[in-house]
């Protein structure tokens, strides 16, 4: 039986931070694709005017996880492009930051990041999202039309098909994975 | 083997007290962990990449702190990385001394600053040469035919 591995994009324009969570997203047996910043992921994604060089279809990306400052364009920026994006909204988004700013926490959540970590991540943070998003996984791009409850946290009815900043996602702690 | 066994326990006293000194903190053990024999080098290839990362934004440092009209959030934003990077690989020292210099920056206190950034490159200069004189000792051990203990 072939196992299942969770394709992992990870945003973030310090080297030294590229290189240490694509070693943690390894060790969990996750593959991982790497970019110096949100436009490049977007690039990757095929959400940027230039065709993208993958097909899509074959990217298969489960995860994005992304840096929150970065030049030029942010990870809350890179996280609403992606929210706001039919093709790419169900994809789980998961922001990184040196910054425990509630403020800025309460935004990412709120625009839809799955988890908010503070920096540096961890192994153990890693794994458990790992986990997370292997219960909650939706088979890959295309995806079906509707939510349908796949995220039982989420208290968004099926058929909203709105932009993410439409609508308040329940705030869920900082740090702590949704409610299985 | 007795040669090993007195290397090893160089090694171990060693890291023993970079940790005590607060040097190094637990995100070190962190990147320690994270290192297997499909990836020996995992730890010397991250350190070695902050070495590189860390002399450009002290050069960057330097320069912005020396115009005529000191850009500070410029300036704020090297140091912001540069706590980011030693935080990264456990630089306790390093990156609190970064925190202070933040602050001067939010100030916009030239004085202060330029005296954060002296220490700032001071714990840098000093984590630099003890995380080599580690990655030296292992080296010695392994030469030896010794294998490296693992700190817990």
């Amino acid at each position: 039986m072939e196992q299942e591995f969770l394709h992992v994009l990870a945003v973030d324009d310090s080297f030294v931070d590229r290189k240490v969570i694509e070693r943690l997203l390894k060790v969990s047996s996750c593959k991982v694709t790497t970019v110096e910043s949100a436009g490049r992921a977007l690039q990757f994604l095929g959400l940027d005017e230039e065709k993208s060089p993958v097909e899509f279809d074959e990217l298969k990306v489960n995860l994005i996880i992304t840096d929150y400052s970065m030049p030029e364009m942010t990870g809350y920026d890179l996280l609403k492009r992606i929210k706001g994006s039919k093709k790419l909204r169900e994809i789980p988004v998961v922001i990184m930051s040196s910054e425990d700013i509630q403020p800025q926490v309460n935004r990412c959540l709120e625009e839809g990041a799955e988890e908010y970590l503070v920096k540096p991540v961890k192994l153990s943070d890693v794994l458990r999202l790992r986990d997370f998003i292997l219960k909650e996984k939706a088979p890959p791009y295309p995806q079906r039309e509707h939510t349908s409850g796949k995220r039982k946290s989420r208290d968004e009815s099926p058929a909203s098909d709105s932009t993410s900043s439409d609508h308040l996602r329940p705030l869920r702690k900082r740090r702590k994975m949704a409610h299985h | 083997m007795e040669f090993v066994g007195q290397l090893q326990r160089q090694f171990v006293q060693f890291s023993h007290s970079l940790f005590d000194e607060g040097f190094l903190d637990d995100q070190f053990q962190q990147l320690q962990k994270l290192q297997d024999e499909s990836n020996p080098d995992f730890v010397l290839e991250v350190v070695s990449l902050f070495f590189e990362d860390s002399e450009k934004l002290l050069n960057n440092l330097s320069i912005a702190l020396q115009q005529q009209i000191v850009d500070f959030k410029q300036v704020d934003s090297y140091v912001h990385q540069f706590k980011g990077s030693s935080s990264s690989i456990g630089a306790q020292r390093v990156k609190n001394m970064c925190v202070h210099l933040r602050s001067f920056c939010e100030e916009q206190n030239l004085e202060g600053s330029l005296m954060c950034f002296q220490q700032v490159k001071h714990e840098y200069y000093l984590v630099k040469n003890k995380l080599e004189t580690l990655f030296r000792l292992e080296r010695q051990i392994i030469e030896a035919g010794g294998t490296v203990p693992f700190i817990a």
